[in-house]
């Protein structure tokens, strides 16, 4: 598919950075506000698609792989199993919470109505995994769609 | 009656949904009718865990007041995702099910065995 | 034609006379049964998990392994759209 007009190129690039930090704060505070991985995914998993379609498929798969994104849902996927192995060497069971209140890394209770990052045990950690996954599985589900559609086909 | 409409508006769209499974000859038309019954399905879920009166499951700042359950919330975070996963694949079928029929039409694939 | 459309209308009208009995014969919207479960996951999300999300602790702490099935749908439909689109290399 063809890019659109300078006028539309302007405003992506310059609305791109504010849906970007937005969705990674859905991420990142998913144990304090309403959000977590999969909200947040699919908010920057949506600013990669305006970029899409305001730059043209063909552009943008010059500079982005699907064997990059690949690589990175991979990734994302044996992070979270890792962290719920990590539940049965600390723990005792699969998938136990052991960072808290220890005041390792995320321990940490807060109480009665305080709002503190430092909490939650392995929430963050899984809140991470999980939102790394999402993005790249479903930019990789647009991108291939977009490049199967072009006009001159050579496929199976 | 008028205290069961969230039920009501569940049932209407399984209908909706169904009618457009049914009577349809374009692919793309079926796929929408699908969409429509998996949200009747997520709205089902959420409605049966409010409690009258209640707030959100947030403990940050919470005002005063029994909370809903967030157990039916949860499941519907899930099935949500899962609507998602099916909607891809079904796309991506229709699309290299149209470059080998050059045709949308149900009612063509096939055989005419009518 | 004429067949086909007779009996889906008749299957239709059927499943739609159950839905709306059943819809009016639900418990009244606002008052569930009582449930155990999401009572003990309310009065103590904070000091067992540590988070202030009551839906997060519930979606990665308490029922960790739907989270894991999920993803791995998630996984299952990306690895069949790619492989789809697939492109041999003459």
């Amino acid at each position: 598919m063809k890019g659109m007009s300078i006028i539309v190129k302007t405003i992506a690039n310059f609305t791109f950075p504010f849906i970007l930090i937005y969705g990674l704060y859905v991420i990142a505070h998913g144990h304090l506000t309403p959000g977590g991985g999969f909200q947040g995914g699919a908010v920057v998993a949506s600013g990669l698609g305006l970029m899409l379609v305001a730059y043209g498929s063909e552009w943008i798969s010059k500079r982005i792989k699907e064997h990059d994104l690949s690589l990175l849902e991979s990734l994302g996927a044996l992070a979270f199993i890792g962290v719920a192995f990590c539940g049965i060497i600390f723990g005792g069971v699969f998938f136990s919470n052991f960072l808290v209140g220890t005041g390792n890394l995320f321990g940490g209770i807060p109480l009665n109505g305080a709002a503190d990052i430092n909490s939650g045990g392995t929430l963050p950690l899984m809140n991470f995994a999980v939102g790394m996954k999402v993005i790249a599985g479903l930019f990789a589900i647009i991108l291939v769609m977009a490049l199967a559609t072009l006009k001159k086909e050579d496929a199976i | 009656m008028i205290a069961n409409i969230p039920f009501i508006a569940v049932a209407l769209l399984v209908i909706v949904g169904l009618y457009a499974v049914i009577f349809r000859k374009n692919l793309i038309k079926m796929i929408i009718g699908i969409t429509i019954i998996e949200s009747g399905v997520n709205l089902f879920l959420i409605t049966l865990g409010y409690r009258e009166g209640s707030i959100a499951p947030i403990y940050t700042s919470a005002p005063e007041g029994v909370m809903a359950y967030p157990v039916p919330q949860a499941l519907t975070l899930t099935s949500i995702v899962i609507g998602v996963a099916v909607l891809a694949l079904m796309l991506s079928l229709v699309i290299q099910l149209y470059r080998h029929k050059k045709t949308l039409d149900v009612r063509k694939f096939g055989g005419d065995d009518q | 034609m004429n067949k086909r459309e007779y009996l889906g209308a008749l299957f239709l009208t059927i499943v739609a006379v159950i839905f709306i009995f059943s819809a009016l014969s639900m418990h009244p919207f606002g008052s569930p049964t009582e449930g155990d479960m999401d009572q003990y996951i309310i009065d103590n999300t904070v000091e067992e998990t540590g988070a202030n999300n009551g839906v997060t602790a519930v979606v990665f702490d308490y029922r960790g392994f739907d989270t894991l099935g999920e993803a791995t749908v998630l996984f299952t439909a990306v690895a069949g759209v790619i492989l789809i689109f697939r492109r041999l290399k003459k």
